[in-house]
């Protein structure tokens, strides 16, 4: 129960409607409870040849009671319920802006699947454990005392027998959930082997069918398949118990009523219409002491998927703006600076960047060659503090990024990255993503720039068109220069291109870098690519080679230097060549 | 408003009884057992209804009459009844449920025979997941239908059925008037699982949209960092998050109005017992014990009434996924073996291209009138710029694609007048990008072929020095591998998969070498397994090793989907052509590495 104390907030907030909650249980359970004894009076009434007026005012009165227990119940549902609703909304928000501060690192180390399942498996177990745990074990227990106390004064050893099997039905609900619950856990794991297996075949259909071995994954399918068809039948074993325990329990319960109480009506201990009543109670008691064991349950998983969320909620941000943070920085100029940066992405994992010393004046072009896995990606990550360096520092105006607000410093940085990510919003939407306000005009125009616009002309609704799963898909280059359009609408004074054109054609290509050389005026960009192509016209280039500077200078100085920048170039005018040739 | 309707077709599939028929042929099988089951529902129905009866007698005829000897024999004929009914109900469960996955279990098994022998074409056109889903989803969503759908239709009927038996052989006019609340209850009934249904879509599909919002932004949080947009991006989360619940406070109002109307149908029904059935106690008309008896069946009618109307629920999501289901059973992209095949008995390795032309899709064509002859025991080396189609030559040898135009022949035989299986018999592959499957190292190299013994696996892995690093494993050739392969290096799994390929000593091997690794140490193994490899077989190198293009017969340069230059290295590098440049580009730093 330690980690569900972390709800009392959310409970405090909606401390009035669940305290009204509790008062229309109250209510609406004196209501119910009149019933039997109703149908008592009536009963014995009958024996004692009476008028149908005095039927007719129980008859009314019957369903009177249940009218006004009636709307109890409605209003019951209507606050309790209500309310784990919003906590459900508050928690859920909670969760999400504390997830949106998390650094990079986190989503690299945990998928996507695995941060959604808290989202929505663990939120959703707290959320039965706040609306229907809540209600029916308050429910539940005024509703048992009220009953008993009745029952008790109407017979007290007839209700000890009648009631004795309750506890065990109670007990046998906790259990029998429990091992369900055990049990369908192991069924989503054979599940989720099932997919694996499938996933696995799939993929690997070519060598499966060059090998000629279908008839053996068909055998080792059916192995797999038939494990699931056992650990479904475990499950249902289980399950298949509770409908007859039910019955089973219930209905003792009511022969214990009609053979005890029987013999005490002979005996002229009880009267037939106390019989009656008791048979109405019992059917009201049965519901919420099975519920009893089922809340249990809940309140377990609830507890487990509550320090699931704890442990998300103490990740630090690391990081964020600090007491060292220099709040008078309100814009930047752009000139940067790495100082004996080293940089590695945990302390077992060995260095991506080793002891960089780099300047980049305001207003040039940097552009960064290197071999895949290089670092050079690592590199630019560190200017807008996607992660922090491990030794060193990285300086923009002179002042360590460290210092800078994390909204100055990120507003006035945009990267395009290497993999272009879209949302599913319009064109207009996602172009305009890091504006204020949603600017058609710039949106034009950076089209333009980043070469887009002839291609969003071709879209029937144009810039309001949708993107992505609902809209259309995009090709890589288009995924390209839409990104590099949503970069350039944020008017950043640094620009930084991790490899942006991999997938638009050269000719595009080197129009695109016409239009941003007149952008780029005043701006500093930094530029990473793999051709030599994009990058021959920087003020300064460097070489990225065993995860430190290789070589630096102009296109013209590295291939006179003849070194890893000339063989690249040399190979990729070769490439060109092989390429026209027809 | 376009994504509600894209949802409400998902959801809102209606019955449809041609996909019935095919759903209810999976039952066929169990034919015998279904009827059985259906009819012992039938006869255990009648228990729950009996148990007031019998208080009625117990009431009447012992309590009133002051017998306890009779009341006693009420009591226990009670409890056997309970008892029994209980045990039967239990068995009744488990068998039909049993059933249910049985058939579950068939179907699961047809779809992946079938999608096993669908042709590489299928899986280039369609997402791995959406085949997955097929094979696992979709089936488990037929679940409930064969599990409880349709043998329990016919409980709940029978349980009403039952009830109504015995209230009339009891009394009919005051059945008739118990009965007056039934029609509003079951219209109530079918009101509420309507409207609980609207909400529901409703509450699906913020719910879908929370979810995808979520997962969307999940995997683009480096955009949302990067831009600063964490505030705007929590404006549109709360209100995506807001809607989800508003919809579900809406759901909650039916609840709420529901289940104390029921509540109230019932004290009515029993007010009308004790008014209209009191009034005919008073006449002597009607009994007491018949009234405890009607006040007991009036609680009956819910759960049956309720159930039934979740059937269509049922029905409902199993046509969908059925619809799915049978859209992949009736997909016919097969290769399709001859009708009347030429049976292989051991093949030379004569490979002739005549003429061949192909395309993956239209007029596209990849590969232009190739033309060549590889002589048994000959290695040929296929080299080219990327795109050129080195990659196809390989697929439709082995008849993963059949070819547009002209002939492939080994030794002098169509390979389409060929069985598939027995050609892939005599050629094996080893594929640039290794694949591994989950298992051990011994079956990753056997393909769990019975046929092929440890000793031999063991002989061919030292054959091209795989031995080395397998025995150093802790569990050896018993070492578990992950899902492709995840622990091994790239050196070792490519040794594995030469392993595989030996294992199965094939008279002709297709290799699709990998760009040579960085590490030196690896590489001379690897260099010297192919070696090793090529010995004695007809091959067919997709090259990217000076030494392998060094050491073949034959060279191949396709550029762009033709064959532009046949020769040896030497005569080709003299030509200064496309297979100068290439080795230029490619493969001359590999000779400055030896020299050095």
């Amino acid at each position: 129960m330690k980690n569900l104390l972390t709800l009392k907030k959310y409970f405090l907030k909606y401390k009035t409607k669940l305290f009204l909650g509790i008062v229309f249980i109250l209510i609406s359970n004196s209501m119910t409870v009149i019933l039997p004894i109703l149908l008592k009076d009536a009963i014995d009434e009958l024996q004692r040849n009476t008028t149908s007026a005095i039927l007719l005012k129980y008859a009314g009165l019957i369903v009177g009671t249940s009218i006004v227990g009636g709307i109890f119940r409605y209003s019951i549902r209507q606050t309790i319920i209500v309310v784990s609703r919003e906590i459900e909304y508050d928690l859920r928000g909670d969760f999400w802006s504390h997830i949106q501060k998390l650094p990079l690192r986190y989503f690299q180390n945990n998928s996507t699947g695995n941060i959604m399942s808290h989202a929505t498996n663990d939120i959703n177990a707290i959320r039965s454990f706040i609306g229907p745990a809540v209600m029916y074990s308050i429910d539940t227990s005024i509703r048992l005392l009220i009953v008993v106390a009745i029952m008790m004064s109407m017979n007290f050893s007839l209700t000890i027998y009648a009631l004795l099997p309750l506890p065990f039905l109670s007990y046998g609900v906790y259990r029998v959930g429990k091992l369900i619950h055990e049990k369908y856990v192991k069924i989503q794991e054979n599940f989720s082997q099932l997919t694996t297996r499938a996933q696995e075949n799939f993929s690997g259909i070519r060598v499966i069918k060059s090998f000629v071995r279908e008839e053996n994954e068909i055998k080792r399918w059916r192995e797999l398949s038939k494990e699931f068809l056992r650990k479904n039948m475990n499950l249902i074993r289980i399950q298949a118990m509770i409908t007859p325990i039910l019955t089973v329990i219930t209905g003792i319960s009511i022969i214990v009523v009609i053979w005890i109480g029987g013999g005490k009506v002979i005996n002229g201990e009880m009267s037939l219409g106390e019989i009656a009543a008791f048979v109405a109670y019992l059917s009201i008691l049965i519901w919420p002491v099975i519920a009893f064991g089922w809340v249990m349950n809940i309140i377990q998983q609830a507890e487990a998927s509550m320090k699931r969320l704890n442990k998300i909620f103490s990740e630090p941000y690391e990081i964020d703006d600090s007491e060292k943070t220099d709040l008078s920085i309100k814009e930047l100029k752009g000139e940067i600076e790495f100082n004996n940066v080293s940089f590695r992405y945990s302390d077992n994992l060995p260095k991506v960047l080793n002891n960089i010393n780099l300047k980049i004046p305001i207003g040039s072009t940097l552009a960064v060659i290197g071999h895949t896995g290089s670092g050079k990606t690592s590199l630019i990550n560190l200017i807008p503090r996607l992660y922090d360096v491990t030794d060193g520092e990285v300086k923009i105006d002179g002042k360590n990024v460290k210092e800078i607000p994390l909204d100055i410093l990120r507003t006035n940085i945009a990267v395009v990255q290497q993999e272009s990510f879209l949302f599913s919003d319009t064109v207009n939407g996602n172009l305009s993503y890091g504006l204020r306000t949603i600017d058609i005009d710039k949106v034009k125009e950076v089209s333009r720039i980043a070469n887009f616009d002839k291609d969003v002309e071709t879209f029937t609704k144009g810039y309001e068109t949708m993107v992505g799963e609902r809209g259309i898909t995009f090709s890589g280059g288009q995924k390209q220069r839409a990104s590099l359009a949503r970069a350039l609408a944020a008017d950043p004074k640094i620009l930084i291109l991790d490899d942006s054109f991999s997938a638009v054609d050269t000719q595009t290509e080197e129009r695109i870098l016409k239009n941003l050389k007149e952008f780029m005026k005043n701006r500093t960009s930094i530029i990473i690519s793999h051709r030599i192509s994009t990058v021959k016209d920087a003020d300064n280039i460097i070489v990225i080679h065993n995860e430190t500077i290789a070589e630096q200078g102009t296109h013209n100085e590295l291939v006179a230097l003849n070194g890893i920048y000339a063989d690249l170039h040399y190979k990729q005018l070769l490439e060109k060549e092989l390429e026209e040739l027809n | 408003m376009t994504e509600k309707t894209q949802e409400e077709e998902i959801l809102g599939k209606a019955y449809d009884s041609r996909l019935m028929k095919r759903l209810l042929v999976y039952i066929k099988p169990y034919k015998k057992y279904v009827i059985l089951a259906i009819l012992l529902n039938i006869f255990v129905a009648a228990f729950g209804p009996l148990r007031p009866f019998l208080t009625k007698i117990a009431i009447d005829d012992y309590i009133l009459n002051s017998n306890y000897n009779g009341l006693k024999i009420i009591a226990l004929l009670l409890f056997a009844s309970l008892i029994l009914q209980a045990i039967i109900q239990y068995f009744l469960t488990y068998y039909t449920q049993y059933l249910g996955q049985r058939t579950l279990y068939d179907i699961r098994t047809q779809i992946f025979e079938h999608i096993q022998k669908l042709a590489l074409k299928y899986f280039d056109r369609t997402p791995i997941g959406r085949i997955v889903t097929r094979a696992t989803n979709d089936v488990e969503s037929l679940n409930e239908l064969f599990s409880s759908g349709i043998v329990m239709v016919f409980s709940d009927i029978f349980i009403i059925i039952w009830i109504l038996v015995f209230m009339f052989s009891m009394d009919i006019p005051l059945s008739l008037v118990t009965l007056s609340v039934l029609p509003v209850l079951i219209y109530g009934t079918f009101l509420f699982r309507k409207k609980v249904r609207e909400t529901y879509r409703d509450v699906r599909f913020h719910l879908a949209r929370l979810n995808s919002y979520m997962q969307e932004h999940v995997t683009g949080m480096s955009v949302v960092q990067i831009f600063r947009k964490e505030k705007d991006e929590f404006k549109k989360f709360s209100n995506i998050n807001a809607d989800h619940r508003d919809a579900n406070i809406r759901s909650i109002f039916y609840y709420a109005i529901f289940f104390p109307t029921v509540e109230l149908l019932s004290s009515i029904a029993i007010a009308l017992i004790i008014w209209y059935g009191g009034g005919e106690v008073i006449q002597g008309a009607v009994k007491l014990g018949d009234l405890f008896a009607f006040i007991q069946f009036t609680e009956m009618f819910f759960r049956p009434i309720r159930d039934l109307s979740e059937k269509y629920n049922i029905l409902q999501t199993s046509m969908a996924s059925s619809e799915r289901i049978f859209k992949l059973l009736d997909n016919q992209t097969f290769i399709k073996d001859p009708e009347e095949p030429v049976k292989l008995n051991g093949v030379k390795g004569d490979i002739q291209f005549k003429d061949v032309w192909f395309a993956y899709d239209d007029d596209n064509y990849v590969l232009k009138n190739i033309n060549f002859s590889i002589k048994p025991g000959e290695v040929v080396a296929i080299v080219g710029h990327t795109g050129a189609g080195k990659s196809t030559l390989i697929n439709i040898l082995t008849r993963f694609y059949d070819i547009r135009k002209g002939s492939i022949l080994l030794d002098g035989i169509d390979i389409r007048q060929i069985n598939k299986k027995d050609l892939r018999k005599y050629i094996s592959i080893v594929l640039q990008d290794v694949f591994l499957f989950s298992g051990t190292i011994e079956s990753n190299i056997n393909m769990d072929n019975d046929e092929i013994s440890i000793e031999q696996v063991i002989s061919a892995a030292k054959t091209v020095g795989a031995d080395k690093f397998i025995s150093n494993l802790p569990n050896k050739y018993q070492e578990e591998v992950k899902e492709r392969g995840a622990t091994l290096s790239v050196g070792q799994k490519q040794l594995i998969s030469f392993t595989r390929a030996l294992a199965y000593d094939p008279k002709i091997l297709i290799l699709d070498e990998a760009t040579s690794s960085i590490d030196t140490e690896a590489e001379n193994l690897i260099k010297s397994a192919i070696e090793k490899l090529l010995i004695g077989r007809t091959a067919i190198v997709i090259a990217h090793r000076l030494s392998t293009i060094q050491n073949a017969d034959k060279i191949i340069v396709l550029h762009k989907g033709e064959i532009r230059e046949i020769g040896n290295h030497q005569e080709l590098l003299a030509k200064r052509g496309i297979y100068y440049k290439l080795y230029q580009l490619q493969y001359k730093d590999q000779e400055i590495i030896k020299t050095i």
